[in-house]
């Protein structure tokens, strides 16, 4: 019987397999970001373990960094005194260890999950690690890609290995094309409300199917990212021309001969006709419409035509007991349209959906159109090469003559470790994933959104699809 | 790592499905560079409303929860957080993939049960606080007053708790595997 593409990835990975012992697997690339690694590095000195591939780990600063300083910003400006340490940390730990990094203020700064493949190290068939759940993103590229713990960091630091159970397989297989007006991350929003936070657990998914051939690379990355969201250990799409394609030529991708080797070697990455997956999801491309999350996890969604759902409709029980904590967690009564959900901010950012496609889709709904009055609405680049491509396109002035703050690159909003975040009973409609209690900011409300509804959304001051908006007058 | 081999304690019941790391211990305290003094940061929002269940019951080592227990960010700080406040072992149907590895790294026992035994723990304890819960690494099993149940853990990952060993001490005996192994990775993959 054939192999799947994470089958494949595995083992040929495989450092040590021993009966009764977890294998022991090489990993490729381990990115490294500030919140995860001080006690990893602090692990290895105390152990007097040297870092033993410095030139397979890469770090960057993305969690703390204020998104609304000058470029030239240092780690002085940093005015919480807590992050500040954390950000030095950082940076002396890669000094000190010799670990490429990519500070604030650099050109090359970004969200961790971002700069990876934009500088092209992020490529079929590796294993990539990080001290981040979202390293799942990476599976777009058809690596086997996944976030650990700060004690696996260290042992990736000492070892390059990672002892690993074998996980199940499953494949996610989604039929037809999305239609119009929907995106990416209205498909994954649609798949975890079917799934459930744990429908993934145990399991490498493997997204597959006529929606995901005919996706970019960034629609890719936005699936997979969430990937953890169902309790995924990771997501992947087969590599293929789409993927070839977004990696020729980037700085680090390979070059001449080996540019050649590689894309023969990335193209034996595939599931074989009659290899059998542990578990298998089917979905309809063709049935998806814009996606909102109503509750405080990312499964409670629904179509944004759809009214909040009363809890008394769920079986009793532990799922019904979350959903009406949920609602009173985030100020809403069941049986309310959800067009009619009014925000005061919206967040266009994150590793989800901080990408040059976003920014354009975004932009796109935002010409000729402005922020309603009374909503903070902010656009943050997931990087600073991000934020250039944006702005030699344009797409800055769109945002800022909407109404929108144009920002740095970082993790922003997307979690409240840095100047970035609601205030207590605050609302959001937001591009990232996790629309967890406080997650924004202590006692702050998400909406889980993709960038065109966030850019609606942003325009109206209510949850809203770009179809509902009447056009833009044009002319004088 | 200090060995697990059996545990005896108290238990708190807490009754919620979907615990995600943001709430077992949320981002603020993140900044942190040291891998101790999580435990005041530990459901430190929840702890702020006296009837949850960490104001009710003091003391508890073993703590009892709903489905899907440690889902979300990757955040070892959790553990850190639960370990630092007391606690020895967390009961739930289902734990978060990365929750429970870190869990196995940090001294803090996962142990996975059918929801009907964790509700049947959960009622024991709700009862009874003072009620004793034990925790049986070698013997696999959970003990309290009328329940014995089994649960599930790789036989090498049991030997690793019971033995306290360090696991990149484990993985850098097999030093020339790995060397071996980098010999022949291919030459096209990135270095940074
Ligand atoms: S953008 Fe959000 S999810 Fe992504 S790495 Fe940063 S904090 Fe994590």
């Amino acid at each position: 019987m054939g192999t799947t593409l994470a089958e494949k990835v595995w083992e040929a990975h495989l450092v040590r397999r021993a009966e009764g012992e977890p294998d022991l697997l090489y990993i490729d690339l381990h990115l490294v970001h500030e919140v995860t690694s001080p006690q990893a590095f602090d692990g290895l000195r105390l152990a007097g373990r040297p870092l033993r591939r410095p030139d397979l780990h890469l770090a960057t600063e993305d969690h703390n960094v204020p998104t609304d300083l000058l470029a030239d910003a240092g780690t002085a400006d940093i005015a919480d005194p807590v992050s500040r340490v954390q950000v030095e940390t950082l940076r002396r730990n890669c000094a000190e260890f010799g670990v490429r990094l990519h500070p604030m203020g650099d050109a090359g700064q970004g969200i961790v999950h971002v700069i990876g493949p934009q500088l092209g190290v992020t490529q079929p068939g590796m294993t990539i690690v990080c001290g981040d759940s979202h390293t799942s993103t990476h599976g777009a590229f058809g690596a086997l890609a996944f976030g650990i713990g700060t004690s696996e960091v260290e042992h990736v630091m000492a070892t390059q290995t990672l002892p690993l159970v074998r996980p199940k397989t499953m494949a996610v297989t989604v039929e037809g094309s999305l239609p119009p007006g929907t995106t990416p991350k209205d498909l994954v929003l649609a798949l975890i409300a079917q799934v459930g936070t744990g429908g993934g657990q145990g399991h490498v998914v493997e997204y597959r199917g006529q929606a995901f051939e005919e996706m970019s690379m960034e629609g890719r990355m936005t699936v997979c990212n969430m990937s953890i969201e169902w309790g995924a250990r990771a997501g992947m799409v087969a590599p293929d021309d789409t993927t070839f394609a977004y990696l020729q030529g980037r700085p680090e991708a390979p070059q001449g001969d080996d540019w050649d080797a590689a894309v023969a070697s990335w193209r034996t990455l595939r599931t074989d006709d009659d290899a059998a997956f542990d578990k298998e999801v089917v979905l309809d491309a063709t049935t998806i419409t814009p996606f909102v999350t109503w509750g405080t996890n990312p499964a409670q969604g629904v179509p944004l035509g759809d009214v909040v759902p009363d809890p008394q409709s769920l079986p009793a029980g532990g799922e019904r007991d979350a959903a009406e904590r949920a609602l009173t967690y985030m100020g809403l009564t069941a049986g309310t349209p959800l067009r009619e959900v009014a925000v005061d901010t919206v967040f266009l950012g994150s590793c989800t959906n901080a990408r040059m496609e976003d920014l354009r889709a975004a932009a796109d709904v935002l010409r000729g159109r402005r922020v309603a009055d009374g909503v903070r609405a902010i656009v943050v680049p997931g990087s600073m090469l991000v934020k250039l491509q944006a702005e030699q396109e344009g797409l800055d002035r769109v945002f800022t003559d909407a109404g929108f703050d144009w920002r740095n690159a970082g993790c922003s909003m997307c979690l409240g470790m840095n100047p970035d975040t609601l205030a207590p009973g605050e609302r959001s409609a937001s591009t990232s994933n996790r629309n967890f209690e406080g997650r924004q900011g202590r006692g702050g409300r998400t909406h889980l959104v993709s960038p065109p509804v966030a850019a609606a959304t942003a325009v109206t001051g209510r949850l809203t699809a770009p179809a509902d908006l009447p056009p833009v007058q044009t002319g004088a | 790592m200090d060995p697990f081999t059996t545990h005896t304690g108290t238990a708190a019941a807490l009754r919620r499905n979907d615990v995600d790391t943001d709430q077992i211990i949320p981002s603020d305290w993140l900044k942190r560079v040291q891998r101790t003094g999580f435990g005041e940061g530990l459901f430190s929002e929840w702890r702020q409303d006296p009837s949850f269940v960490l104001n009710r019951v003091q003391g508890a080592s073993v703590l009892l929860a709903g489905e899907d227990f440690g889902t979300g960010s990757s955040r070892e700080h959790a553990v850190w957080a639960l370990t630092d406040f007391g606690f020895r072992a967390v009961v739930s149907p289902r734990f978060g993939d990365i929750f429970r590895s870190n869990s196995l790294k940090g001294g803090l026992l996962p142990v996975q049960l059918p929801s009907d035994v964790v509700a049947a723990l959960m009622d024991l304890v709700e009862a009874d606080p003072a009620a004793p819960v034990t925790v049986d690494l070698g013997a696999r099993e959970v003990r309290a007053e009328g329940i014995a149940a089994s649960f599930e853990l790789d036989d090498f990952t049991r030997w690793r708790l019971m033995e306290g060993l360090d696991d990149i001490g484990l993985t850098l005996r097999h030093e020339a595997e790995i060397s071996a192994f980098e010999q022949q990775r291919p030459a096209f993959l990135p270095h940074v």
